[in-house]
């Protein structure tokens, strides 16, 4: 029939039914990065990133976005919100608004306003909000740090993300905002969690 | 028909009735809700650190992490430890289980302010706790605290529960069951306690009602 337009539209969050379609200056598959540009009149606009889609490499814009795919890298989305599907599957680090986890995430997560785990949500890396939840039933493993001094939505937090971001690159250790342990939060898990 | 009975009916209580003691058991559904005497002191053990760095070896409850994060500025590690003993026992090699926790704690020396044990040594062997113990004691920072529930008998026990401690108010716990896969449980003597963890005190130790001993053990700073 009539092809929707996924980029006009969002699409429900839950996992059932057909994959949606990628947003329209979405690729299905990249190397390297890619940013979403919001277009003229759809600030507001929730993009999708549908299940078949695996992105390596760094994802970033300014729009809220919802990943029902794969994403291997850093995805930044530091005005919006990021909601990680039930059937997403990440290895990044996250930065963003508030991040919504619904599927799975292995990597850490660095929000400005909230990072919520919902039911059946699976999070391995450290968290570092202001506001952290987490549901009945979700997986986490990991440090949570929800100290207000490292992740204020304002530029000179952005600033300092940023040269943290690239510290962290650099040295391939795990980002965290809190002062307090350093060392400690760079310490890998040492075990797999078996669900 | 009489007064008392039409009180009933109205779900109203009985005035002869004495309310419920201060500091008695109160429910909600089947998950009671138990005054601790521990938990006030480890947390006001916290409180003297300005952001205090929390180990939990619970599984990880929302309301904890809120209560933790938000309310005491804590920075929390959450190493359920359930889930290894699970999977050791579902594979058959909790002999692997010392050596597992010997270096478990990915956390550097001396780092760490708090650490919540609850009451996993229970169900732990003595070789298994003693590792655990040693982690534990190495990560903790001059001055910092250990709570822990040990039992005092393991009568009564017919069916494998872990228990999740959720902060129900600063000075009382919300006790939730959650099955495991299973295995024993141990009783450890206050003298296995003390050794376990040498190179802390136990600075407070309460026996509760339920037959458990609250334990806040300290490191001297």
């Amino acid at each position: 029939m009539w092809k929707r337009d996924d980029a006009v539209k969002p699409t429900p969050h839950a996992g059932a039914g057909p994959a949606p379609v990628p947003a329209a200056n979405t690729p299905t598959s990249t190397e390297g990065r890619m940013t979403n540009e919001p277009q003229r009149g759809l600030e507001k606009s929730n993009v999708n990133i549908g299940k078949s889609v695996v992105i390596k490499g760094e994802l970033s814009g300014s729009e809220d976005l919802t990943i029902e795919g794969q994403v291997e890298g850093k995805i930044e989305l530091r005005q919006n919100v990021l909601t990680i599907g039930p059937n997403g599957r990440i290895k990044a680090q996250i930065f963003a608004k508030a991040v919504v986890i619904l599927g799975e995430v292995t990597g850490n997560v660095t929000a400005t306003e909230k990072v919520d785990i919902r039911d059946n949500g699976s999070v391995d890396g450290d968290l570092a909000a202001p506001r952290v939840a987490i549901a009945e039933g979700a997986h986490f493993r990991g440090s949570i740090d929800m100290q207000r001094t490292g992740v204020k939505p304002d530029a000179k937090a952005d600033a300092k993300t940023d040269a943290k971001t690239d510290a962290k690159t650099e040295s391939k250790t795990a980002p965290s905002t809190a002062p307090v342990l350093t060392s400690a939060a760079s310490s890998p898990a040492p075990a797999v969690v078996q669900r | 028909m009489t007064f008392t009975d039409l009180l009933k009916f109205g779900n109203k209580r009985d005035p002869e009735v004495p309310p419920v003691a201060a500091g008695a058991v109160s429910m909600r559904g089947p998950e009671p809700v138990i005054p601790s005497k521990a938990l006030p002191k480890f947390l006001s053990a916290l409180s003297q650190q300005g952001a205090p760095v929390l180990v939990d070896f619970g599984p990880v409850l929302g309301s904890n992490v809120a209560f933790f994060g938000e309310q005491l500025g804590c920075k929390l590690f959450i190493e359920d430890l359930a889930v290894d003993l699970d999977r050791h026992t579902r594979s058959g090699t909790r002999d692997a289980l010392p050596a597992a926790f010997a270096h478990r704690l990915p956390q550097a020396d001396q780092s760490v302010d708090g650490v919540l044990c609850w009451d996993l040594f229970d169900f732990l062997e003595k070789p298994a706790a003693q590792a655990l113990a040693r982690e534990v004691v190495r990560v903790l920072r001059p001055g910092g605290a250990v709570m822990g529930f040990f039992c005092t008998t393991v009568a009564g026990r017919t069916t494998f529960t872990y228990t999740k401690f959720e902060i129900a108010e600063e000075s009382s716990l919300r006790h939730r069951r959650h099955s495991g896969t299973g295995g024993p449980k141990f009783v450890l003597q206050n003298r296995d306690v003390i050794k376990m963890f040498d190179g802390l005190f136990v600075s407070e130790s309460f026996l509760l009602k339920s037959n458990t001993r609250e334990m806040l053990l300290r490191k001297r700073a």
